[in-house]
């Protein structure tokens, strides 16, 4: 069902690259400075990137490679690199992530670091992740990431001592949420990565090298003693996934915590909508046995609420949905459940899962959409000027098609540059889901009006 | 009083500030660092360290040679379509993030900026090479929009793993019969974007300015205007005025450009150059070739526009050009100076620091003149020592390995297109005090004491924040969050916030009224900052 030509060149990218996955998720680790092991300029567009998207200040390290280090490797720049960011911002952790350069030319980062660890015994923690460019996309870095943290951190040393969350790219306002429905369950947990307050921070009295919250190293370690993990998603790493020596392919964290030291791995979907999110409360009510508090209860009941009240909007409405594969999962599953009809679902990843997972949510009752994975934003343009969807929900990139078919775009995900607000969009939870559902109803509602000649007040 | 007074003609010794930075660093570092932290002397221009590696580990500003190439030089023009090949991250990053503006002449005109071209290089491309996949992705970009041009760039893994884009190239420009050129701007290149800048230059000179020699003349004074990026359309007010003065404007590089005109650029009469660090190069080639004299402008700032456009009108000297051109300044600066005089009062005596290009540092130094602003530190983020101090030390640059790697061309004199009348035109005006290649740098214009830093990193833009506290910073969207968190407005000069124009007359306006928002909006006063209520460690540097 693609275009008729197959075209070899990509053409307005509808993914970003793997280390800057990696970048986000370290985000999300206190006291934590990436480092990007390759040249300079990774760092700058990824720091410039997340920086537009989340409007806070973003420090990522590079150990910037000459053209020296390209024909005798990185070894220098690395613990260069390395000393210096310790002089400077005294972390507690220092996370790196590889690129298409170090991976080319065969450095092997494990080492270099294991080398610098060895001469000095004090310096602080380190991660690394295998997130070269040519694979995979952002999505499979911010996951290799997560697993590349637990595997060099976690240890056994209690039991059943909490619950383990790996959400998925989700933005700090999702991530406050899930803190606050754990709290809510008066349950211990680790929320691994949590970026809700270093990329969405307030204004500070005093300057911070590093920004304050995120995973702290003493929880991530005690991951190995958790009850269980619940994981979000579907395909993670799967097309990015380290092909390192150690043959871990494409392991999630909560995966390598199952393997390694017995962990039940608990997998769910993105809770969007009514029925994921039942799911996830009732799965934590089971592993805790704490009642859903009755606070959800009521939340659920306004969303159901908001649903009737917004149906005749959406009804039979056609929707093009693109951007990471986990995030249209998930928006596939709330749009058939609001009664919206899912035309074209495309995405720039390429796990190879994306079809089946579909398939799975049709439960072999509905037709199934047309599925472009590997896809980049002129393959979604020529679909869609066929298809004539009423509405597109995604990143900002895909809003030059929107304005082509003049339809709305409700933006999601990331990266949001041409919107405030885009790293405080809430859309898990019930909670979340109102949001996402009002911001698709009021796109109809607002193209109805501004369309009409009337100006009619009451819409 | 007496301080204020003072302080008009020289700032404060920032010497204990400078050791206070340095402090910090391990010995080498702070050897290295030192001799690019400058405390500037506008009687005795000090030396300073630039265009040098940045050390690893410290958070730096700059971009890397594709940037320079890709994103500056080329980014602009709009009838070329640009394929990055390299895996994706490059390709996107680079996607209309300039914010540089174009205008086509005509709906259907072809403009392919808005387009993010990639060959996405995947794990087999690595290990197999890319060079077909390229091949293939050219066919595909011609099949598509049969473009006037098509260019290719190199990311990092390409250079590692052999592939010869030249060689790609050279193929299918014989096979699809349109130009076709390739950039070898890996990344790792060079210091900064500055590299990048020089290899964009060299391939343009090479493979597309001459191209065409049969345009004929097309007005009674050509120009090319060089290193005018038509960020918020700036440009389109530059050319404005052009018009209006009957200049013809055979080539923009890059702002608001074709590649088609690039090819007839060498019919022009005279080369001005804006932004001296990208783009002199191409300047110099083009008069040893072709015989056309360069002189810098800037069109930043209402005086220095007027200084620029007068310079032109000189240069042709042509009676009704120059009555022309009064005329358009006269009724300009009317207009600026309605704004000036009521926004001057509200802003004056603020202190700005600008780290920003390789050149926007210093030209925008010339609008904060203009309103009383006062520049207490600035710096480039990939200049050279020339942009510090003047061309004049070009001759006593040490060439470092880093500039090696960067070709430069041997240019020899057309023997068909070369202009001795122009060249005999310049040695005239040369007599009569007309300068020619000619930038005496941003030194010269800053204050005794202002504080110059290349290549400002992370802790040291914290640490001048702290102890001069500024009431204005410009520098980049990387670095506007770092500092609005310490509760002091930054403006961003590469992209200008999505505002702007700000170059010519107008732009002065825009960006007076700019200044007038910022520096009065009463938010600062809610974020809180340490010195707001105590003592700073350096309250004796008299910066208060």
């Amino acid at each position: 069902m693609k275009e008729e030509k197959e075209y070899i060149a990509t053409r307005n990218a509808c993914k970003l690259c793997n280390p800057l996955g990696a970048c986000l998720a370290y985000k999300g680790i206190k006291g934590c400075v990436p480092l990007i092991h390759g040249s300079q300029g990774c760092s700058t567009y990824i720091r410039r990137y997340m920086i537009s998207h989340f409007r806070e200040p973003v420090d990522i390290a590079s150990s910037n490679f000459t053209e020296e280090s390209t024909i005798f490797g990185g070894r220098q720049n690395c613990h260069q690199a390395v000393g210096n960011i310790i002089k400077q911002y005294n972390p507690e952790i220092i996370a790196a992530a590889t690129t298409c350069l170090s991976e080319t030319i065969g450095d092997d980062i494990e080492k270099y670091l294991k080398e610098y660890k060895a001469e000095f015994p004090d310096a602080p923690d380190f991660i690394y992740a295998n997130t070269p460019s040519y694979q995979g996309t952002h999505a499979d870095g911010f996951h290799e990431a997560v697993a590349a943290t637990v595997r060099s951190l976690a240890k056994r040393t209690k039991k059943n001592t909490h619950i383990n969350l790996f959400p998925g790219m989700y933005s700090p306002a999702d991530l406050r949420y899930l803190k606050r429905v754990m709290d809510n369950y008066k349950t211990n947990y680790v929320l691994l990565p949590d970026y809700s307050e270093t990329l969405d921070g307030s204004s500070w009295s005093e300057y911070k090298k590093i920004p304050d919250g995120g995973t702290s190293k003493e929880a991530i370690i005690t991951t190995a003693d958790a009850q269980a993990s619940i994981e979000f998603g579907a395909i993670f790493n799967k097309a990015g996934g380290s092909t390192n020596k150690n043959g871990r392919s494409k392991e999630t964290a909560a995966s390598y915590l199952e393997t390694t030291f017995g962990v039940p791995a608990l997998r769910l979907p993105w809770p969007v909508g009514v029925e994921a999110t039942d799911l996830f409360f009732k799965t934590l009510s089971e592993v805790t046995g704490v009642e859903k508090p009755d606070e959800y209860v009521k939340e659920r009941g306004r969303l159901i609420d908001a649903y009737a009240d917004g149906h005749k909007y959406v009804f039979g409405k056609k929707a093009v949905i693109y951007g990471e594969e986990d995030l249209v999962l998930s928006i596939y599953r709330f749009l058939n459940e609001i009664g919206v009809d899912t035309i074209l679902i495309a995405s720039g990843g390429k796990s190879g899962a994306l079809a089946s997972e579909i398939e799975k949510l049709t439960m072999g009752e509905m037709k199934m959409p047309e599925i472009i994975d590997n896809a980049d934003f002129e393959e979604i343009a020529a679909r869609s000027r066929e298809l004539k969807p009423d509405i597109m929900i995604g990143h900002s990139k895909g809003y030059y098609i929107a304005r082509e078919l003049n339809i709305p775009l409700v933006r999601i995900g990331f990266p949001i540059h041409d919107r405030l607000g885009g790293q405080r969009l809430l859309h898990i939870g019930y909670e979340g889901t109102n949001d996402l559902f009002e911001k698709i109803v009021n796109a109809f509602i607002e193209k109805n009006q501004e369309s009409s000649e009337v100006g009619y007040k009451y819409m | 009083m007496d301080k204020m007074k003072n302080i008009k003609t020289e700032l404060p010794d920032p010497s204990a500030l400078k050791e206070e930075i340095l402090k910090r660093y391990p010995r080498k570092i702070a050897k290295k660092r030192e001799k690019s932290i400058v405390i500037n002397d506008p009687d005795a221009i000090p030396e300073v360290q630039a265009n040098v590696r940045t050390i690893p580990g410290i958070i730096t500003q700059r971009g890397c040679t594709y940037a320079g190439c890709k994103g500056v030089i080329l980014g602009p023009s709009r009838d070329i379509v640009n394929i990055v090949h390299g895996p994706i991250g490059c390709s996107f990053y680079a996607w209309l993030t300039r914010r540089n503006q174009t205008q086509p002449p005509t709906p259907d005109s072809p403009n392919f900026m808005t387009y993010c071209f990639s060959t996405d290089m995947q794990d087999s491309n690595i290990v197999f090479g890319g060079e077909q996949k390229l091949r293939q992705a050219i066919k595909e970009a011609y099949e598509l929009f049969h473009p006037y041009s098509i260019s290719v760039f190199s990311t990092c893994p390409v250079g590692l793993i052999g592939d010869d884009i030249h060689a790609a190239c050279r193929e299918m420009k014989a096979e699809l019969g349109i130009n076709i050129f390739g950039f070898s701007c890996e990344g790792y290149k060079g210091v900064s974007q500055s590299a990048g800048h020089h290899i964009a230059n060299n391939r343009v000179f090479t493979d597309v300015v001459g191209r065409k020699t049969d345009k004929g003349r097309l007005g009674k004074f050509q120009v090319n205007l060089m290193g005018e990026y038509n960020i918020g359309g700036d440009a389109f007010v530059i050319e404005k005025y052009f018009k209006e003065m009957g200049i013809t404007l055979l080539a923009s590089f890059s702002g608001n450009s074709t590649i088609e005109s690039y090819e007839y650029s060498q019919d022009a009469d005279v080369n001005m150059v804006m932004c001296h660090r990208s783009i002199n190069y191409i300047a110099e080639m083009m008069e040893k070739k072709y015989g056309i004299p360069w002189f810098k402008v800037n069109f930043i700032g209402a005086n220095s526009s007027a200084k620029s456009l007068r310079k032109l009108a000189e240069y042709f000297g042509d009676k009704e050009l120059i009555e022309k051109t009064e005329l358009l300044i006269e009724r300009e600066m009317a207009r600026v100076k309605a704004v000036a005089d009521r926004v001057r009062p509200k802003v004056e005596g603020k202190r700005a620091m600008l780290f920003v290009g390789g050149s926007r540092a210093h030209h925008y130094q010339e609008l904060f003149n203009e309103l009383g602003i006062e520049t207490l530190s600035a710096g480039y983020e990939f200049g050279h020592r020339d942009d510090y101090e003047g061309r004049h030390v070009i001759p006593t640059i040490k060439v470092d390995a880093d500039s090696r790697n960067i070709e430069e061309l041997t240019v020899v004199k057309s023997e068909t297109l070369f202009k001795p009348e122009l060249q005999d035109k310049k040695l005239l005006l040369e007599q009569k005090g007309f300068k020619f290649e000619h930038y005496e740098g941003m030194m010269p214009t800053m204050k005794k004491n202002s504080l110059v830093i290349d290549d400002i990193n992370h802790w040291e833009t914290e640490k001048i924040i702290e102890m001069m506290k500024p009431d204005l910073f410009c520098a980049g969207i990387k670095e506007k969050y770092v500092v609005q968190k310490h509760g002091i407005p930054l403006k961003q000069l590469h992209s200008y916030d999505y505002g702007g124009p700000y170059a010519g007359f107008e732009g002065a306006i825009n960006f007076y009224l700019e200044m007038e928002r910022m520096l009065a909006c009463d938010i600062w006063k809610m974020v809180d900052a340490p010195w707001k209520h105590e003592p700073s460690i350096m309250g004796s540097m008299v910066y208060e």
